[in-house]
């Protein structure tokens, strides 16, 4: 049942987009935050973990989402890990919740260093509709230091994916400046 | 005396469209008794106010909820967890968020609060200052016996999931007891709600728990209607029916690949996650957004469905439905995947009953409820879907109700889409004070929503409650004598809302 469906997989058209196109402003002032010796040390590929920092769900079915085959990260060389101690990339949706900070700092120090925190979702970003609650610190950048906002309520895959190319483009050796 | 007539004895406070009953607090603390003696009054929500509580009961013969509330004097009031387990953990929160003790009560410990908001009781209405104080050590219940060891688990997980805290206690590979421990995604939403106007406060109904924002949504929305007598426009029942239902199929879809994952069988998932996202685009064509946050407002529905959008959900519709037979083939032919699936995280039907537990954990239980058909709501009452029911009570039974729903939400999708009705799809708002309540069926179970506003359309209290109340105690009770490796599989199978319940 499932031999000849995958055989035809192997011959039929890639199911996978074309990759997004990226900002340079955003690639450049990442780039910026990179030394050099970080840069030689990451390569030219991520492995991210994502970490749930109190979201509504929304923001996991959309990180999910990018890890269909509509996507492939795989291609780029980035891949889901299952422990930060493996990470080179905190992927850090919510508003930050009080009841989730030791754990977000726990996980913080776990990560090797050279490390990116992306925060992802509006909620990430400042806290979003959750901003001045008793309950949140409003914003993954309240708890962690943030090198990446990708706003958006869930952010699309497509959103989520520039964002983690334009972190891999920051680690590309630099071009030349052109005139 | 019953209890359903005991509370209907009360006062009656003008709730639409199931009335609300005020007891004497003498009158409640009689409650546990005739409660006993009533098994067929099921319990679906506890929750309070300043200085006052109030439950939800269905009345499982004739599909009536039934609302009562009650003073709590000093600060206390009468537990019924020791007649209704599920309300062990309404009143851990009531307490938590109200600062009200349920006397008697089974369990009192913290659930919500954590110790870290630094002030206690949020919505007690006089908050106590707590700044700068220890978070204390989580207590979990005890388990004895030879060779017992725990395992610590979360809150943030191995997988791209909701934070929570697992402490299993096993003995070998067995789970003795598995205990969660939520509410680390406690955002505070209830009380961001109040004093906000209801179009406001709908954004947050949308974000209790993203994957159910539509059933949330609808359910808040639906309640706000019932208690300003709003008719909202045909077109926009029938939209809401549209969404309901494709929030149904991405779910389930996305819910079957990830089992069949978590089995180590990367097939379905694939093949899932790629229809899915077909789902998914679909929708943003339709209604400009992928997961159609926000698009239930109280009133109706914004935006209109845009030109091009019911073809594009067709032909979304019409991929899954061509590949389920051969996804489900492959479902029921490889021994490696049923081996997993069939007898693993076995739940009792008396358990499911007992808690009134919704959705496909109730359905794949024997428990037959559904919220679009009892008590039903439009555009359900002339749809009438046929409701999946299983009895086998494991991972199996819950996956073949969701794949036997996935079919039943094409074709309703399809019937809806094919007579929409015209004109327009959001009904302006009166400023009216008012007290109602929904029951909507999302993908999870019943979604419950009840709420009072003031004189100028203002929340001046309200409740949203998420099926996964009273499903997520059953998943202990599942996965007791299971392996530890099982617990991925059987947690899937449940998938509980966590930020849903964390509030
Ligand atoms: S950004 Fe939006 S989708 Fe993401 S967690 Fe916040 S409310 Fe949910």
């Amino acid at each position: 049942m499932l031999w000849p469906r995958l055989a035809r997989a192997l011959v039929g058209r890639p199911l996978t987009d074309p990759a997004p196109a990226l900002s340079q402003p955003t690639i450049a002032a990442l780039g910026e935050r990179l030394a050099a010796t970080a840069r030689a040390r990451l390569g030219r590929s991520l492995s991210i973990r994502e970490i749930d920092s109190g979201s509504c769900n929304g923001c996991e079915l959309e990180v999910n989402a990018l890890q269909n085959v509509a996507y492939d990260l795989e291609r780029f060389g980035l891949r889901f890990v299952a422990s930060p101690k493996h990470a080179d990339v905190l992927l850090v949706t919510g508003p930050a919740c009080r009841n989730m900070a030791e754990a977000m700092e726990r996980a913080l120090a776990c990560t090797p260093e050279p490390r990116w925190v992306v925060a992802a979702g509006d909620c990430a970003v400042d806290g979003g509709v959750f901003k001045g609650s008793y309950a949140v610190h409003g914003g993954v950048g309240a708890v962690l230091p943030v090198d990446l906002l990708i706003p958006g309520c869930p952010p699309s895959p497509e959103q989520l994916l520039e964002g983690l190319l334009a972190l891999l483009e920051a680690e590309a050796p630099p071009r030349r400046a052109t005139p | 005396m019953s209890a359903s007539t005991l509370i209907r004895a009360g006062a009656p406070q003008g709730a639409q469209p199931a009335e609300r009953y005020l007891l004497a607090a003498e009158a409640w603390a009689r409650l546990p008794a005739a409660l006993l003696a009533e098994p067929g009054l099921a319990l679906l929500a506890l929750w309070a106010e300043p200085g006052m509580v109030h439950a939800a009961f269905l009345e499982e013969a004739s599909a009536a909820v039934l609302l009562a509330s009650a003073p709590a004097e000093g600060g206390r009031y009468a537990a019924l967890s020791p007649v209704r387990p599920g309300a062990i953990r309404f009143e851990r929160m009531i307490r938590d968020l109200w600062g009200l003790t349920a006397e008697d009560a089974v369990d009192l410990r913290p659930w919500l609060d954590h110790g870290r908001w630094e002030l206690a009781g949020p919505m007690s209405g006089q908050p106590a200052a707590l700044p700068g104080a220890e978070a204390p050590q989580p207590a979990f219940l005890p388990v004895e016996g030879e060779g017992i060891h725990q395992i610590p688990v979360g809150p943030i997980h191995a997988g791209v999931i909701e934070p929570g805290h697992f402490r299993f206690h096993v003995q070998g590979e067995v789970v003795v007891r598995l205990e969660a421990r939520l509410g680390y995604a406690h955002k505070g939403t209830l009380s961001l709600m109040l004093g906000k106007p209801a179009r406001a406060a709908a954004a947050f109904a949308a974000r209790l728990s993203g994957d159910s924002t539509v059933a949330h949504g609808w359910a808040f929305a639906a309640a706000v209607e019932a208690a300003l007598g709003v008719a909202v426009p045909p077109r926009a029942v029938a939209l809401r029916g549209v969404m309901a239902e494709l929030e149904r199929v991405h779910n389930h879809l996305n819910d079957w690949g990830f089992i069949c994952n978590d089995a180590a069988f990367a097939f379905p998932h694939a093949r899932c996650g790629y229809l899915r996202e077909g789902v998914l685009r679909a929708c943003a064509a339709a209604f400009g957004h992928r997961l159609m946050m926000d698009r239930v407002l109280p009133g109706g529905v914004a935006p209109d469905i845009a030109a091009g959008g019911a073809a594009a959900i067709l032909a979304a519709l019409d991929a899954v439905e061509a590949e389920m037979p051969a996804l489900l083939r492959i479902y029921d032919s490889h021994s490696s995947l049923q081996d997993r699936m069939v007898g693993t995280g076995f739940l009792d039907p008396d358990h499911a009953a007992r808690f009134a537990a919704g959705g496909f954990v109730g359905r794949g239980s024997g428990r037959g409820f559904d919220a679009r058909l009892r008590p039903g709501y439009a555009p359900y009452d002339w749809l009438l879907p046929t409701i999946a029911v299983e009895t086998g009570g494991d991972v199996d039974a819950r996956v073949r109700v969701r794949v036997a729903e996935l079919a039943a939400s094409i074709g309703i999708v399809r019937r809806l889409l094919a007579d929409l009705p015209a004109g327009e799809t959001l009904a302006p708002l009166p400023a009216l004070a008012g007290e109602g309540s929904a029951l909507i069926e999302g993908f999870r179970g019943e979604c419950f929503a009840w709420l009072r506003l003031d004189e100028s359309g203002v929340i001046r209290g309200l409740f949203l409650r998420d099926p996964s109340w009273l499903q997520w105690p059953l998943l202990e009770a599942a996965i007791a004598g299971n392996i530890v490796a099982d617990f991925p599989l059987c947690n899937k199978s449940f998938n509980c809302s966590y930020s849903g319940v964390d509030l």
